[in-house]
């Protein structure tokens, strides 16, 4: 075990079509270190979503290697090192929320008693304690979500890999989701590759956002938050938040962006 | 969201009752419908290019209306309550309900054997593409074959056994073929089924490491309850209409389809009476699919939507 959470060197992924190979990701350096949170940011096509179903072992890289904590991505899949979440919730509709919960732990064959305790542990850390019975059509999409982070990090994982999961809710929840996701993280001390598009929730989240960029799907710029530790409200409003998403803003256009009034 | 918990259900049962209103009304309907073509329609029809002395000739355009041909609705359900063919038997609807409940056994075993068959055609398609793309057609060209094409080769075969040692009674020869009406709707229920869960659902099942057969039981059978639900109760209509087939065509006796064909020969002068079996065999379509809406309320909790945020 290294202290590595994901290291990825040269990786390439090309999809074959109908009217030839598109080349989705080229030359993709990266590492992630244990316990910390890296947004992946970029246009649509930059394969952020992509990279991250590579670490994920949902697809396999075409070049380069790819391991996560040391290991192969497919062992780390196998092994449950990593939990996953998506933009939509993906709860089962028939199972209740803790029982949607407790789906990883059911499929590693966990006792009964172990399973509940640990349901109404994440329960308890992603809120929704008093759902525990419900089923997720008498949610609403921001508590789908909780569940679904809940059940991302119900094997105890060291790395959490979410594709855009705040994407679909509003802007309220979505913030208030943010703050939640920060102190979860840091009560887990999980490593987080985060994929999003929304540039205050990259400089909001992360210790790092790597930016990238479409055709081919590349990193362009890897910019450090220097954030801190403490992620509330009161960071939303200060000069160095803002300064860090002009910098992520300039670094996604490519070159310092020209006010309105100035051109 | 959507209210929850009781008030919802108390809208489904108000749903329900409309439903039954509907259906109800439907009945009324037709009924009411056939006694007003009865009487405002000619008594012996009315018939183009009819030579004369010549009978059965010409093309009729509107059916006859005298007793013979289209009896009262009120003599029909009076006919179920005297005797099923004079002196002291029983009545009419007690001879029919028997041969309901034959029929209805028979068409058990059919709807057993056929979804049995239709849910291991529908499981294998779906894990191998390969299989369906060479079943699937198959599949489809089988319920093109005509039953009564079908049934005498059955009832042939099953007789050579029967003759040759083993046991194969006749009724078996009617499961067998109400199974192979049967199973054609399970098969492609279970097919669709087990294909419908969403990319997200299958990638997080991956994600857990999850093999073929854990997939299968806690993602792929409950996401297809709504699939299969539908298909179970066609299986069950169509093994009561193989039954009902099967039975004439092979010569059964016992069972409703038989006696259809029997009352219907004495209809010139019993015009009533093969309307007791014609009600029986709906009554029977209607119970076995009902029995089956029962396996349904079971399975509630697997017909929920998932809300979109």
């Amino acid at each position: 075990m290294t202290d590595l959470a994901v290291h990825a060197a040269r990786v390439g992924k090309v999809f074959p079509t109908k009217t030839g190979e598109v080349v989705a990701l080229t030359h993709v350096d990266l590492e992630v270190s244990a316990g910390e949170f890296v947004s992946l940011i970029g246009p649509s096509g930059c394969g952020k979503s992509t990279l991250l179903r590579l670490i994920a072992d949902l697809d396999q890289a075409t070049t380069g290697t790819l391991e996560i904590f040391g290991k192969p991505a497919k062992r780390a899949r196998i092994d449950q090192d990593y939990g996953i979440a998506f933009q939509q919730a993906g709860l089962l509709p028939w199972r209740t929320v803790g029982a949607n919960i407790g789906l990883p732990l059911e499929l590693h064959g966990a006792g009964k008693a172990d399973r509940t305790a640990r349901i109404a542990e994440l329960a308890e850390l992603v809120g929704l304690s008093d759902f525990v019975d419900r089923y997720p059509d008498q949610l609403s999409g921001g508590m789908q979500q909780r569940v679904a982070i809940a059940r991302a990090l119900a094997a105890r994982p060291k790395l959490l890999l979410m594709d855009e999961p705040f994407g679909a809710l509003d802007e309220m929840t979505r913030e208030r989701l943010q703050s939640e996701l920060t102190r979860i993280a840091a009560e887990t001390s999980a490593a987080v590759v985060f994929v999003t598009h929304s540039i205050p929730e990259a400089v909001f989240l992360s210790d790092r956002v790597v930016v990238m960029s479409p055709r081919p799907g590349r990193i362009t710029d890897v910019i450090e938050t220097g954030l801190g530790e403490v992620r509330d409200e009161a960071l939303r409003e200060s000069p160095e938040f803002f300064e860090k998403v002009t910098a992520v803003r300039e670094a996604l256009h490519g070159a310092p962006v020209t006010r309105a009034s100035e051109s | 969201m959507r209210p929850i918990g009781w008030s919802a259900r108390r809208q489904g049962e108000l749903r329900g009752w409309i439903a039954a209103g509907w259906g109800a009304l439907g009945v009324l309907a037709v009924l009411a419908l056939w006694e007003l073509y009865k009487f405002l329609g000619p008594s012996e029809g009315f018939v183009v290019g009819a030579v004369p002395g010549e009978s059965g000739s010409g093309v009729m355009l509107l059916p006859r209306t005298h007793d013979r041909a289209m009896p009262h609705v009120w003599d029909m359900a009076a006919r179920l309550f005297a005797p099923t063919s004079g002196g002291d038997t029983p009545p009419l609807w007690v001879s029919v309900a028997g041969a309901a409940l034959v029929t209805l056994g028979i068409a058990a075993v059919g709807w057993l054997i056929g979804v049995a068959v239709g849910a291991l055609l529908g499981l294998v398609m779906q894990r191998w593409r390969l299989l369906e793309w060479g079943l699937l057609p198959w599949i489809v060209v089988s319920q093109i074959v005509p039953l009564i094409a079908f049934a005498p080769v059955v009832n042939a075969i099953g007789n050579q056994i029967d003759r040759g040692g083993g046991t194969w009674p006749q009724w078996l020869s009617v499961a067998v073929i109400a199974s192979y009406l049967a199973f054609f709707p399970v098969a492609i229920g279970v097919l669709r089924g087990l294909a419908s869960p969403d990319r997200i659902h299958l990638d997080l099942m991956n994600s857990y490491a999850a093999g073929y057969w854990p997939t299968l039981l806690r993602l792929r059978l409950p996401a297809a309850v709504p699939h299969l639900l539908p298909a179970l109760r066609l299986a069950a209509a169509n093994a009561v209409l193989g039954a009902v087939v099967a039975e004439v065509s092979i010569g059964m006796r016992g069972g409703i389809g038989r006696m259809l064909i029997q009352l219907a020969g004495q209809a010139s002068s019993d015009p009533a009476a093969p309307w007791g079996p014609t009600f029986g065999s709906i009554a029977l379509g209607l119970i076995a699919a009902g029995s089956v809406a029962l396996i349904g309320l079971g399975l509630a909790n697997y017909r929920r939507g998932e809300a979109t945020a």
